[in-house]
C-alpha cells in the first residue's frame, strides 16, 4: 500500500493531509524537471500501463513522461477507437493488465465509475486519469500545486471556476480539491450547463461571470466541449464569447495579480481571449510542466513501496 | 523498545571532531579552492553547515553547502516498513568540476552514500567526490570508506547509533541504543 493509498479514483473524499502530502512531494519532482538529466532510478524495474479509452495527448503523454523520469517502464494501450461496451472491455483491459504484471494502471475512460471498478478488479495501483464527466483528480491537483506555487497558500483563497461545469470532470476535482483546502469557489456559466446539486459540494453557483469574477485570485477557465454540444445547450459560439468569454475587461474585475489557468486544450477567442490566454497572469503553460511533477508524485506515493501485492 | 546503552560523543566531543575534520578537509585539499560540501539529509545538513562555519572560521573563506534528499535513489524502497517522504534536493551551484564533500552523521552498510553519488553524478560531473561523517558503525555492506571520520565505533548490527544534534533534536550527544530481541 503507497502513502497514499492503492489508488486515485478522485478526490471527493481525499482528506486535505493526503492531498498536502501529494503537493508537497511534487515539490522536489519539480526540481528534478529542472535538471538537465531529468532520471531518477526510484521506479526501476516497475511497470505503469496507461490504457486511454479517450483521446488525450496532453495527460497520456505528461503521465508517461512521469513515468520515465522516475526510471519505470511504461506501455501504452490505445483502446481509444475500440467502440466495446463497458462492462466487457474493462474485464478484457483488467485481464491485459494483470498479464503484463503492471504496479500502475492510468486509465481514461467514458464513462463515470470506470477507475473505481478496474481498481477493485486489478492489484495494481489504479489512477483515475478521467472518467466520463465523474472526476480529474491530478488535472486538479497540478491546478492546486500551480495556484499554492503561485500565492503560496490555499486557504482563503477565492476561485472562480468559468463555464460549461456539465461536462466537466476538471471542475468536479476542483471543487472538491479547493474547497477540502480552505478555498471559496464561485461557479458561473451558461444556466444550462450548470447541473443541480453544486451548492452541496461545497461552491457557490453566481448569476453572472462578472459576479464570480469579483476580486477572484484564481481564475479557471473551461474548454467548451464542442464535441459533448451536439445538444444545442448555449446558442452559439460567438454568443457565448460575448456572455462568458474571458477577455481582459472581464479579468479586470479579479483581484490584482488574480492567476488564469485553463487545462487545455483551448479554444482561443472562445472560452478565453488570445490576449488573456498568453498574458502575464497567464499560468497556463506552467500548469502543463507542473503536471509532470504532480504526476511523477503520485506515481512514487502509490508505487514507491511498501509491500503492496 | 531501545535501551540507552552508551554515550559515545558529548557536546564537546562532537564540537572537537568536528574541527578536526575541518582541519583534514583543508589540509588534504589544499585550501578551499573549488572545494563544496553536500549535507545529505537529514542530520548530514547541519553538520555540512557546522564544517562550512569552522572552515570560515580557519580560512577565511566561504564554502557553499548543498543540501541532498536520497530518497529517490534509494535502492530498498520495496523492502523499508515506511516509504520515506521525499524532501528537496538544494544545491545551488554546479558541482561540476569541483572537489564535492558529501557529509553524513553515521555511515553503516554504505548504501546511503551509494545511492547520495548517484544523486551527485545526476546534478555534474564532479572533480573529486569526498565523504565526511561523524560516526563509522562498520558493517559496510559495499565497498565505500569515508575520508573523514569523527570516530569508529565498533558496533553490533543489534544495536543503533543515534546522532542527536541541536538543530533537529534539541540536544547534542551521540548514544548507542540497544534493540531488544
Amino acid at each position: 500500500m503507497g502513502l497514499i493509498g492503492k489508488d486515485l479514483i478522485g478526490l471527493r473524499d481525499m482528506p486535505a493531509e493526503r492531498i498536502k502530502l501529494i503537493l508537497d512531494t511534487a515539490v522536489p519532482m519539480k526540481e528534478i524537471i529542472r535538471r538537465q538529466i531529468k532520471k531518477v532510478p526510484t521506479l526501476r524495474g516497475r511497470t505503469v500501463v496507461t490504457v486511454f479509452y479517450e483521446a488525450s495527448t496532453r495527460t497520456r503523454t505528461s503521465f508517461e513522461l512521469a513515468a520515465k523520469y522516475l526510471s519505470a517502464d511504461t506501455v501504452t494501450i490505445a483502446a481509444a477507437a475500440s467502440s466495446v461496451s463497458k462492462g466487457e472491455s474493462l474485464k478484457d483491459t483488467a485481464r491485459t493488465i494483470a498479464a503484463m504484471g503492471a504496479d500502475a494502471v492510468v486509465l481514461r475512460h467514458p464513462m463515470a465509475g470506470a477507475a473505481e471498478l478496474l481498481a477493485r478488479t486489478v492489484d495494481a495501483a489504479v489512477i483515475n486519469a478521467g472518467d466520463g464527466a465523474h472526476e480529474h483528480p491530478s488535472q486538479a491537483l497540478l491546478d492546486l500545486f500551480t495556484v499554492r506555487e503561485k500565492k503560496g497558500r490555499l486557504e482563503g483563497l477565492k476561485v472562480a471556476i468559468i463555464g460549461d461545469i456539465m461536462h466537466s470532470r476538471v471542475a468536479r476535482s476542483d471543487i472538491w480539491g479547493f474547497t477540502r483546502m480552505g478555498a471559496e469557489v464561485r461557479l458561473a456559466g451558461p444556466a444550462t450547463l450548470l447541473p443541480p446539486g453544486l451548492e452541496k459540494m461545497g461552491a457557490r453557483v453566481c448569476s453572472s461571470v462578472e459576479e464570480a469574477l469579483m476580486d477572484a485570485d484564481v481564475v479557471i477557465v473551461l474548454r467548451i466541449q464542442l464535441e459533448r454540444q451536439q445538444q444545442g445547450l448555449f446558442p452559439g459560439l460567438r454568443e457565448y464569447a460575448r456572455l462568458f468569454g474571458i477577455n481582459r475587461e472581464r479579468l479586470r474585475l479579479a483581484a490584482p495579480g488574480a492567476v488564469v489557468m485553463h487545462p487545455g486544450p483551448m479554444n482561443r477567442g472562445i472560452e478565453i481571449s488570445p490576449e488573456v490566454a498568453d498574458g502575464l497572469q497567464s499560468a497556463i503553460n506552467e500548469q502543463v510542466n507542473n503536471g509532470v511533477a504532480v504526476r511523477m508524485a503520485l506515481l512514487y506515493l502509490l508505487t514507491g513501496g511498501g509491500c503492496r501485492k | 523498545m531501545a535501551r540507552e546503552k552508551a554515550q559515545i560523543l558529548d557536546k564537546d566531543g562532537i564540537r572537537r571532531s568536528l574541527t578536526r575534520i575541518a582541519h583534514e578537509i583543508i589540509e588534504r585539499n589544499k585550501g578551499t579552492g573549488n572545494l563544496v560540501l553536500v549535507g545529505i539529509r537529514r542530520r548530514g545538513v547541519p553538520l555540512a553547515e557546522r564544517l562550512a562555519g569552522r572552515i570560515k572560521d580557519i580560512e577565511g573563506r566561504t564554502v557553499p553547502v548543498g543540501i541532498l534528499d536520497i530518497t529517490l535513489y534509494r535502492d530498498d524502497l520495496t523492502t523499508l516498513a515506511h516509504q520515506p517522504v521525499v524532501r528537496s534536493t538544494e544545491v545551488p551551484f554546479s558541482v561540476s568540476g569541483k572537489i564535492v564533500v558529501l557529509v553524513d552523521d553515521v555511515i553503516y552498510t554504505g548504501r546511503t552514500v551509494r545511492a547520495a553519488l548517484d544523486a551527485i553524478m545526476d546534478l555534474g560531473r564532479p572533480k573529486l567526490i569526498q565523504l565526511a561523517v561523524l560516526i563509522d558503525r562498520g558493517h559496510r555492506e559495499l565497498p565505500i570508506r569515508a575520508d573523514y571520520v569523527g570516530k569508529n565505533v565498533p558496533t553490533s548490527s543489534r544495536e543503533e547509533v543515534s546522532v542527536r544534534l541541536q538543530e533537529i533534536d534539541g540536544e547534542e550527544r551521540v548514544v548507542i541504543l540497544e534493540t531488544a530481541e
